[in-house]
C-alpha cells in the first residue's frame, strides 16, 4: 500500500472514530438533559405557603412559629377576595331564579378551581385527602391553576365539518355586570401575596415517605424498595456467581458438559427479563413459597437469576486473566489449588469481578420486567429488614411506569414522576462510575 | 541409600568419574522419563543432584530441562496427559510414590522461575506467603522470618523501608531476589531455578549469582540455563541434555574443559544449539 493511501486511510478511520464518539455524546445529553433538567424540578422549586404549612402539619419539619405567622398573613391576602365571594352569593339570592340558577352553576365551578388553587374555602369542612386540605404547594403548579380559576374551558363545534375546538372563555365574562366582575383582576393581582413563593431546595425528596399517593413528600419507600432489591440480588448472585466461575475455569475439565453448561449460562443472559418475571413468580412464590406473595425477597431471588450470567461471566473472564505465573508461584510454596485460589487467584481478578458485579447491580436496580409478578406495589410504607421476607415494595422503576399508567392525576404530578426517572439514572449512572473508578483504582494498586 | 555419587550418563561411554565419596545424593533420577502424552520429553535420564551443591543443566531449547526441573517438585502436575516413568527420588522417597504429600513436598522443594512472578502484593506479603501458609500467624515472628529471608536473598537493605509497598514497583532483579526470598521463607531443602537470570540485565544477573554462591552449601540447588559461562561459574556439576537424553554428566569444570563427547564438544563450543 502506498503511503499517501495509508495515511488517508488512517485519519478517515479517526475521523469516523470521533463521529461516532460525538454521535453517542450527542444521543446520550439529548436523553439526560431533559431528564436532568426536568428531575431537577422536584429538589429546586419555587415552593408556597401551602408547601410550608403542609410540610410542618405531616411531616414536622419547619419552625411553627414563622409557618403561623405565614399563614396569616396569607389567609390576610386571601380575605378580600373571600368577602368578594361571600358578598356575591348575597346578590345571589336576591336574583331571578333564571338568573339564579345559572349564576349558581357558575360560582360552584369557580369555588372549585379557586379551592384547587388556594385550599378549602371559608367555611368548608375539613377534606378527608390531604391533597384537598391544601392550596397548590409549588408556584409552577399554582399558575396552572390559576388559570383554571380565571378562565373557563369550553368546546367550539360550531364548524360540523371540523373537530370540536378548545376555547378559553374569561370567566370574567361569566359574571359580566355583577359584583364579582373585579374578583378576576383582584385574584391575579394577589396571587402572589396569598401563595408567597419561595425558592426551595426539597433535598428530602429523597428521604420523606410520600403521603397521599405522591402528591405530598418524596420517595423514600421507592428508593428503599430498590436498595433492597438491588442489595439483595447482589447478596444472592455474587457469591453463586464467583463460586460457579471458579468452577468452571479451575475445576471443570474441558468437556461436553461445561461445554453445554456455558452454552446455557449465555442463553439464560439472552432470555426477556420479563420471562425471568413469570419464573419468578411461577417458581419462587408458587412452587417454593419463599412468600406468600410478592415479597422482597421473592423479587431479589429473580433479579439474582436475571444478573447471574453477567456476574459468571465478568468472573470468568477476570479469573481466567490472572497471569498462570501467579498461580505457580502460589503452588510451588505449598498452598493447595484451594487455597491457591483464595489468596492468589481472586485477589488478583478482583477488579474484574468487582465491575462485573457493580454493573449487574446497576441492571438490577433498574429493571421493572422482573419485579412487576414478584415484589412491586404501586404505594407502600418503607419496608424493615424483616420485613423484606414477607413484604413487597415500591420501586423505584416499577413506580415510574405503574405512576404514568395508573394515577389518575398524573398531570399534578410529573415533577415527582421525573424526579423518580432522575433519581433512577442518577443511581445507575453512579453505580456504572463507581465499578470504572473501583477498576481503576484496584488495578493501580495491584500493579504497584 | 548409596553414599556415592553415581555419574550415569552411560550413553556416552566413558564419561563416568567419581566424585568425593563423602557427597550425599539428594536427589536421584534413576531410568527416569517424562511424557507429554505419548511423547516422551525427558528419556531414561539418570543422574543424582548432591546436597549442597549446585547443579547445572544445560543443553539446547526443547531438550526437555524445564520438563525435567518442573517434575522434581510435580509442577507437571498441573499439564494434563503429562506422566512420567522410572524413579525419581528425593531423600530415597520417591516422588512419585502413592504416599508422597505434594504439598509437603513443594514447601521442601522451592522453586524460582524464569520470569519473576511476585504476587501483586506488598513486598511483606509476598515473603509471608508461604509461612502464612504453614499457619504462622504471630505478626513478630512472620516479621522476623520476613527479615531474614529478605536478608539471606540479599534484598534487605534495599526494601526494608518500603516491605509495605507493592512488589511489582520493584524492578526486575529485586523482584527475582524476592521470589528467591519467598522461596526461603518456607525453608526449603532444596531450589529450583529455571533460567533465573534470563530476564535479567548483567548486573542484577551478576547478583543472582552472587546471592546463589551465598546459598551453596546450605540449599541443594537445580538450576536450569542457557548460559554457558553461568553454568560454569556457578554449578559445581553439570548435566547436558539433548532431545530428551542425558549425554554427559560431570563436574562442570570436567565437562566443560574436557567434554568426553562430541555432542557435548560442540555445544558448549557453541556448534549448535
Ligand atoms: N505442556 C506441554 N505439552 C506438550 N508438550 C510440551 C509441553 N511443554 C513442553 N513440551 C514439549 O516438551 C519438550 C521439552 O520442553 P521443555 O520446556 O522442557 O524444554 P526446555 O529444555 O526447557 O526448553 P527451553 O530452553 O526453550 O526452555 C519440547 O519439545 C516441548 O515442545
Ligand atoms: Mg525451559
Amino acid at each position: 500500500m502506498r503511503i499517501e493511501t495509508r495515511k488517508l486511510l488512517d485519519k478517515s478511520f479517526s475521523g469516523a472514530g470521533w463521529i461516532s464518539v460525538f454521535l453517542m455524546v450527542a444521543a446520550l445529553a439529548i436523553i439526560l438533559l431533559p431528564i436532568a433538567w426536568r428531575g431537577a424540578g422536584a429538589f429546586v422549586f419555587r415552593a408556597t405557603v401551602e408547601h410550608r404549612r403542609m410540610m410542618l402539619e405531616l411531616f414536622g419539619v419547619g419552625d411553627p412559629a414563622e409557618v403561623s405567622a405565614e399563614t396569616a398573613a396569607a389567609a390576610e391576602a386571601r380575605r378580600p377576595i373571600y368577602d368578594m365571594l361571600a358578598r356575591f352569593r348575597a346578590e345571589l339570592s336576591a336574583m331571578p331564579v333564571a338568573d339564579r340558577r345559572r349564576m349558581a352553576g357558575r360560582l360552584a365551578q369557580l369555588e372549585n378551581a379557586l379551592r384547587d388553587l388556594l385550599g378549602p374555602l371559608p367555611g368548608d369542612p375539613i377534606p378527608v385527602l390531604p391533597r384537598q386540605r391544601y392550596g397548590q404547594t409549588r408556584w409552577d403548579r399554582a399558575l396552572k391553576k390559576l388559570e383554571t380559576v380565571l378562565f373557563r374551558e369550553t368546546w367550539d363545534y360550531s364548524d360540523p365539518t371540523r373537530m370540536g375546538r378548545k376555547v378559553m372563555v374569561p370567566r370574567a365574562e361569566d359574571f359580566k355586570g355583577t359584583s364579582l366582575e373585579p374578583f378576576f383582576a383582584d385574584v391575579k393581582m394577589r396571587v402572589a401575596d396569598m401563595l408567597r413563593p419561595k425558592l426551595a431546595f426539597y433535598w428530602r425528596f429523597l428521604t420523606d415517605e410520600s403521603r397521599d399517593s405522591h402528591f405530598f413528600g418524596g420517595i423514600w419507600p421507592e428508593m428503599l424498595g430498590t436498595i433492597y432489591l438491588t442489595i439483595g440480588a447482589a447478596m444472592f448472585a455474587v457469591p453463586m456467581g464467583i463460586i460457579s466461575a471458579v468452577y468452571l475455569t479451575e475445576y471443570a475439565g474441558d468437556d461436553r458438559l461445561t461445554g453445554a453448561l456455558r452454552t446455557f449460562i449465555g442463553a439464560l443472559a439472552g432470555v426477556p427479563s420479563i420471562v425471568f418475571g413469570l419464573f419468578g413468580l411461577a417458581f419462587f412464590i408458587n412452587t417454593m413459597k419463599v412468600s406468600q406473595s410478592k415479597s422482597v425477597l421473592a423479587g431479589s431471588l429473580t433479579l439474582a437469576l436475571l444478573i447471574l450470567p453477567t456476574i459468571i461471566r465478568a468472573s470468568e473472564e477476570a479469573i481466567r486473566a490472572v497471569p498462570a505465573a501467579y498461580k505457580e508461584a502460589a503452588l510451588s510454596l505449598g498452598a493447595g489449588k484451594g487455597r491457591t485460589i483464595i489468596t492468589v487467584v481472586l485477589p488478583a481478578a478482583m477488579p474484574g469481578i468487582l465491575t462485573g458485579i457493580i454493573i449487574s447491580m446497576g441492571r438490577a436496580a433498574g429493571e421493572t420486567a422482573p419485579i412487576i409478578f414478584t415484589a412491586a406495589v404501586s404505594v407502600g410504607d418503607p419496608l424493615s429488614l424483616l420485613e423484606t421476607l414477607s413484604q413487597p415494595t415500591p420501586a423505584l422503576p416499577w413506580n415510574v411506569y405503574n405512576m404514568c399508567t395508573e394515577h389518575q392525576k398524573l398531570d399534578e404530578l410529573r415533577h415527582v414522576q421525573f424526579g423518580m426517572v432522575l433519581v433512577l439514572v442518577m443511581v445507575v449512572l453512579a453505580l456504572n462510575v463507581a465499578a470504572i473508578w473501583l477498576r481503576a483504582r484496584i488495578s493501580r494498586k495491584l500493579k504497584g | 541409600m548409596g553414599s556415592s555419587i553415581s555419574l550415569l550418563g552411560m550413553e556416552c561411554r566413558g564419561c563416568a568419574q567419581e566424585l568425593p565419596a563423602e557427597i550425599r545424593p539428594r536427589i536421584s533420577a534413576r531410568d527416569f522419563s517424562v511424557y507429554y502424552g505419548s511423547i516422551a520429553a525427558v528419556k531414561r535420564v539418570a543422574f543424582d543432584m548432591p546436597d549442597g551443591l549446585i547443579t547445572a543443566i544445560i543443553g539446547p531449547s526443547g531438550c526437555g530441562k524445564s520438563t525435567f526441573l518442573r517434575s522434581i517438585n510435580r509442577m507437571n502436575d498441573l499439564i494434563p496427559r503429562c506422566s512420567v516413568s522410572g524413579s525419581l527420588t528425593f531423600d530415597g522417597h520417591e516422588i512419585y510414590g502413592p504416599d508422597i504429600d505434594v504439598i509437603a513436598l513443594r514447601q521442601r522443594i522451592g522453586m524460582v522461575f524464569q520470569k519473576p512472578n511476585p504476587f501483586p502484593k506488598s513486598i511483606f506479603d509476598n515473603v509471608a506467603y508461604g509461612p502464612r501458609l504453614q499457619g504462622v500467624r504471630d505478626r513478630s515472628k512472620l516479621a522476623e522470618i520476613v527479615e531474614r529471608s529478605l536478608a539471606r536473598a540479599a534484598l534487605w537493605d534495599e526494601v526494608k523501608d518500603r516491605l509495605h509497598d507493592n512488589a511489582l514497583g520493584l524492578s526486575g532483579g529485586q523482584q527475582q531476589r524476592l521470589c528467591i526470598a519467598r522461596s526461603l521463607a518456607v525453608e526449603p531443602d532444596v531450589l529450583l531455578m529455571d533460567e533465573p537470570t534470563s530476564a535479567l540485565d548483567p548486573r542484577a544477573t551478576a547478583k543472582i549469582e552472587e546471592l546463589m554462591l551465598e546459598l551453596r552449601g546450605t540449599y541443594t540447588i537445580v538450576i536450569v540455563t542457557h548460559n554457558m559461562q553461568q553454568a560454569a561459574r556457578v554449578s559445581d556439576l553439570t548435566a547436558f541434555l539433548y532431545e530428551g537424553e542425558l549425554i554427559e554428566f560431570d563436574r562442570t569444570g570436567t565437562l566443560f574443559s574436557r567434554p568426553k563427547c562430541k555432542k557435548t564438544e560442540d555445544y558448549i563450543t557453541g556448534r549448535f544449539g
